[in-house]
């Protein structure tokens, strides 16, 4: 029912305006006086050397990637969760061996992972 | 109830929410700023008002007041952008978390939840996922060392440790049946709390939560001995609150949460039994929930004090092969147990 919606389309306008009329107030109560030095980068006092727009280390993608296989891994076991009781009692322990299986096969993939040296950090 | 009704009970839940939320988060920084003295062996906050009772409010006032600074080499729109997602994240997620039975006030049948929703766990997962943008937008838009590398192993932190905490959370799904808040709470009668039924569930969940909320021992995106102040280096004024602000709101949510999905939400176990009158059954109830996002609050604070920060590569391991491994045990237990008492 869309009417129970309501009150969540409320709360994100009320959320949405409390955070803008945050962030502005700064703009509007505090002082306003930029200079040079106030406006450079904080680097513990130093002069700052080089830029930001370096190269990140690949083994940050990793994680980014490894995280959307087994996020979706988590999805799909959402709705299996949902209805386990309602399958267990209709089609007894197929309901169980089939998740099971689907888990066994993704596991797999994790101990590739493992091995090929996919969760080394140093 | 008619749209006018419906509108107006729920502008008046907000309202409470909100001011409750806010109230807390700021007692929620003297109490920890106070049981940080208390851990160290000094007086902590004790000059505005008695005890220093009021000085979240001074705080607020001074940070309101200050300067707010961009630095040059910053994005700008993606650097005020940064906090307001933060601050949206913390104030949206409260919506489904249901603090009580329901009650009849004025005739009306009011549950105590901002929305009722029957995918709220889903809602929940879909804004604390969000909340990592606010600390990458922040990294990267700052245009600092300091912040950027706080703002990448932030993200990777984050994302690393929402695999256990989903997990853990189907865990609960299969004994509840429902991802509607407070059927998850009503399928922990009695005694049946998951943090009983499902004891590594509630760990991994435990210790993810820790690592979303940014708390010690995860707070590597702050650092401070490396980082400066991590992916909020170069925010000042009410900017640098907002992050503060929501930091602390995420801690009372992530408390909240563990307590409806772990701890048995509202419920007292056999209170029906004692024979009180309803409305004095709802009054316990509500304090009963308060109670235990209060401890948990604690919990997190007494945590801080206790244990070192984790190196970046010990926190990676601990979360892909320590927690990850464990909430997938965790999830083939409960089907095991659910298997064998049907």
């Amino acid at each position: 029912m869309i009417i129970e919606y309501i009150p969540i389309f409320v709360v994100l306008i009320v959320a949405i305006g409390f955070a803008v009329a945050t962030v502005l107030s700064s703009g509007i109560f505090g002082p306003q006086r930029p200079n040079s030095e106030k406006l450079s980068t904080y680097e513990s006092g130093m002069t700052p050397v080089g830029s930001t727009n370096e190269r990140v280390s690949v083994k940050y993608y990793l994680v980014a990637m490894l995280f959307i296989i087994f996020d979706i891994e988590v999805i799909f076991v959402y709705p299996w969760a949902v209805q386990f009781q309602n399958l267990f009692g209709e089609i007894g322990i197929s309901a169980f061996i089939s998740m099971f299986i689907f888990l066994v096969v993704l596991e797999l993939g994790y101990l590739y992972v493992y091995k090929k040296g996919g969760f080394k950090w140093d | 109830m008619s749209l006018i009704e419906i509108l107006i009970i729920t502008l008046i839940k907000i309202l409470i929410i909100l001011t409750l939320t806010l109230l807390t988060v700021s007692y929620l920084v003297y109490f920890e700023r106070k049981i940080s003295a208390w851990a160290q062996n000094r007086l902590g906050p004790n000059r505005v008002g008695w005890e220093g009772i009021l000085q979240p409010f001074a705080d607020v006032f001074k940070l309101l007041l200050k300067e707010d600074i961009v630095p040059n080499k910053a994005n700008k729109v993606i650097h005020s952008l940064a906090p307001m997602v933060a601050l949206f994240v913390a104030f949206t997620t409260y919506a489904v978390i249901p603090i009580g039975p329901n009650v009849q006030i004025f005739g009306y049948d009011i549950s105590l939840v901002v929305a009722d929703i029957n995918i709220g766990i889903l809602y929940v997962l879909a804004l604390t996922s969000l909340g990592v943008y606010a600390i990458t937008f922040a990294g990267w838009s700052s245009g600092s060392k300091y912040s950027l590398l706080g703002g990448i192993r932030s993200s990777a932190q984050m994302i690393s440790y929402e695999i256990s905490m989903g997990f853990s959370i189907a865990g609960v799904l299969l004994l509840s049946e429902s991802l509607r808040p407070i059927a998850i709470v009503e399928s922990q009668a009695g005694w049946m709390w998951n943090a009983v039924v499902q004891p590594i569930g509630f760990i991994t969940f435990f210790v993810s939560a820790f690592a979303e909320t940014n708390r010690l021992p995860f707070d590597l995106p702050e650092a401070e001995p490396e980082l400066v102040g991590g992916f909020h280096t170069e925010y000042s004024s009410m900017k640098f609150a907002g992050f503060f602000l929501a930091e602390y709101a995420n801690m009372i949510i992530a408390s909240a949460l563990i307590t409806t999905l772990y701890l048995g939400g509202w419920q007292i176990p056999y209170i029906e039994k004692l024979g009180l009158a309803d409305w004095l059954v709802t009054v316990f109830q509500v304090g009963s929930f308060f109670i235990k996002v209060g401890m948990l609050l604690f919990f997190f604070i007494w945590i801080r004090w206790s244990i070192p920060r984790f190196r970046y590569d010990q926190l990676m391991n601990i979360g892909w092969k320590v927690m990850f491994p464990l909430s997938l045990i965790n999830l083939v237990w409960v089907a095991v147990l659910i298997m064998i008492f049907n």
